[in-house]
């Protein structure tokens, strides 16, 4: 590939979102919205993941500590004075707890989404990768984090809404959530968003700390023996990614007006982690495509027929580790994998040399 | 009932939920000791062993029904096994996460299967006559405690389980080449072990295990699509805390997330036992970092 030609598709990637309130419905704008705000959570992954070899499970714990802080902010501010959130009246609670009024003011609410879910990640990555328990482990700690997150949300229905979640907001800093123009404008805070976490993403990836992450992930050890110390590096690469979770969710919860349980536990998380595996888990643009992918196809076949999505997601899980490791990102490098070789056996069999020039070229 | 009744009630919960988390360990354990594989399908095959033991008892009747069913759970969930290590984990050897990913496809798929054959609401398993019952002490300190057969059932069903595995890898033939692979599989393979029929062998036994789990469980809970969901994510942390190094260390592992998790149920309800449970994990590697029983090893492993 060219070597502007890769900055040209990104720039052309973003012209194309930026521009979407033109050509598209009100109804697919919403869902491109929701989207690239997941879209968010999957450059975060990506640097996890892709870049330094960390498989999270459970990366719907920290969406939704993002989105949890932001939802407790918007209902506190929906309240008239003296009131307190409806769920917690019906559950009997007798006046609002401090560490959800702490929320109400908007500045401590933002600094929340951010800071929240970033200590968590930090705290767990630490506790885990401190002890060089990495790998597999770390997976299966983190989906039984997601698992028991969830249950907790239910079960402390008096702060958390339980199962039926958070929701019935109208206004976020004096605007209202339905108003088109609001509408519009949080879409484009989610493009702008989604842009200056990419961004970061590919300024990390040229530092130094970028290149220790990868080659972390390609081998641990070495990079040991080498005196850096992995776990400070992993530790530091998660709590980005979780930064970005938070962020995410809390732009999504904007978008959809509702958080609960069912959004954050084990197979929402799992369906985070297909989305960055089909786009190419290293590849920055590649994640952002594949979360569009699939999520507008999830969309798509969950409401033509809602029992082929869970089928479908299993087959595209199989086919796209087994055959397609490097997800949508990696099918140019296949390409050229696949005319080298017919070059070569051409080229054995004696083809005239201009074939192969022809060939070659394309 | 007097408070060491319950206590011993508590106790003898926590000690048959242990076991079933056993028996879906130890095939997890094997095939994460020997390959350096997680079969996120795992749980599907303690689904598999409970319809498959709902169907048998559909069809055969009788005292022995049971006993028929306990051993096509088990060699149904083996051949599910084997064909699955066959068709999807033979190729994506070191690639571990990879691997957790692909059989979490599986496992969705087996869900949706059983879905749509079985229905979303689960089917029952009775128990035949002679499990139906319990032991009830009705004198001394531990009166008022009763003791359901179906649950001492199932913690004989896993003890002779577990003694004939043990059994297996110490005195068969195949248990030996199984040994000789976890310690060395390259030089196993130089002394001419077929590391792939090895393999494929602890990976069957490993889900049929699973399955025989599944239908335990049949007698005391409904099978639906998800049962193995809800079993497996502890088992994990049992293979987890019970370390690598060999299956004591697993069965101690089970025992302790089974009473711990039934202990603190007492206190504080299913919902937080889950957290807390997660954080003794979490605290525990933190001082044993390899598990309760592992090997001592000068290999450097990536992983």
């Amino acid at each position: 590939m060219k070597k502007w030609l890769r900055p040209a598709l990104d720039l052309a990637l973003l012209a194309a979102l930026v521009a979407a309130p033109l050509y598209l419905s009100a109804y697919h704008l919403s869902l491109l919205g929701r989207f690239l705000a997941m879209a968010i959570l999957s450059l975060g992954l990506c640097l996890v993941w892709g870049w330094s070899g960390v498989l999270s499970l459970g990366q719907g714990v920290f969406w939704g500590l993002g989105a949890y802080v932001l939802v407790m902010h918007l209902k506190l501010v929906g309240l008239q004075p003296g009131d307190m959130p409806d769920f917690m009246l019906w559950s009997g609670l007798d006046h609002t707890p401090g560490w959800w009024t702490l929320f109400r003011h908007p500045a401590v609410a933002l600094a929340g989404v951010l800071i929240v879910p970033t200590v968590a990640a930090a705290g767990l990555a630490w506790l885990v990768f401190n002890r060089r328990v990495g790998g597999i482990y770390f997976a299966l700690i983190t989906q039984a984090l997601a698992l028991a997150f969830a249950t907790l949300l239910i079960s402390e229905q008096a702060y958390t809404g339980g199962f039926n979640g958070l929701t019935d907001f109208t206004t976020v800093l004096g605007h209202y959530i339905v108003d088109p123009s609001f509408q519009r404008a949080l879409y484009w805070i989610t493009v702008g968003a989604l842009a200056a976490a990419f961004l970061f993403c590919r300024w990390m990836g040229k530092t130094n700390f970028g290149k220790v992450l990868l080659a972390i992930r390609d081998g641990e050890s070495r990079i040991r023996f080498l005196g850096y110390n992995p776990a400070g590096y992993k530790t530091i690469a998660f709590a980005i990614g979780g930064a970005f979770a938070g962020i995410s969710g809390a732009l999504y919860v904007l978008h959809v007006g509702v958080i609960s349980p069912a959004m954050v536990g084990v197979m929402p998380s799992i369906e985070m982690v297909v989305a960055v595996a089909v786009g190419g888990r290293s590849s920055f643009t590649g994640v952002i495509l594949g979360t569009l992918l699939v999520n507008f196809g999830k969309d798509w076949i969950s409401s033509a027929m809602p029992e082929m999505w869970q089928l479908s997601i299993g087959l595209l899980f199989i086919l796209v580790v087994t055959l397609l490791p490097k997800g949508l990102a990696g099918i140019p490098e296949l390409g050229r994998q696949i005319t080298e070789r017919i070059r070569r056996r051409t080229a054995r069999r004696g083809v005239e040399p201009e074939v192969l020039a022809i060939t070659q070229k394309n | 009932m007097g408070h060491l009744a319950v206590l011993t009630g508590q106790l003898f919960n926590g000690i048959s939920v242990g076991s079933i988390l056993l028996l879906t360990a130890l095939g997890l354990a094997l095939s994460f000791g020997l390959m350096n594989v997680i079969n996120m399908a795992h749980g599907e095959m303690l689904m598999v062993g409970g319809y498959v033991a709902y169907l048998t008892c559909r069809f055969v009747h009788g005292p022995a029904g049971f006993l028929l069913a306990l051993l096509f759970s088990f060699l149904g969930a083996a051949v599910l096994g084997g064909v699955l290590e066959v068709t999807v984990i033979r190729w994506l050897y070191g690639r571990p996460l990879d691997t957790l990913l692909a059989t979490w496809g599986v496992s969705l798929i087996l869900q949706q299967g059983a879905r749509s054959l079985f229905g979303a609401i689960g089917v029952d398993v009775v128990a035949p006559h002679w499990l139906s019952g319990s032991v009830a002490i009705n004198h001394g300190v531990l009166a008022g405690l009763t003791l359901p057969y179906v649950r001492i059932f199932i913690i004989l069903l896993t003890i002779v389980t577990f003694a004939l595995l043990l059994l297996f890898i110490a005195r068969t033939r195949w248990g030996l080449f199984l040994r000789a692979v976890h310690q060395d599989r390259e030089m196993a393979q130089a002394l001419g072990v077929n590391t792939k029929w090895v393999d494929l062998l602890v990976f069957a036994a490993g889900t049929g295990v699973a399955g025989l789990a599944g239908a335990a469980l049949a007698l005391i809970a409904p099978v639906t699509p998800t049962v193995g969901q809800s079993y497996v994510v502890y088992a994990f942390l049992v293979v987890i805390v019970g370390g690598l190094g060999s299956l004591l260390g697993t069965a101690l592992a089970a025992l302790l997330v089974g009473l711990f998790s039934s202990t603190v149920q007492m206190f504080t309800g299913v919902s937080l036992s889950d957290v807390f449970l997660l954080v003794l994990v979490i605290v525990f590697i933190q001082f044993r970092p390899r598990g309760i029983i592992f090997q001592r090893s000068r290999v450097m492993k990536e992983a």
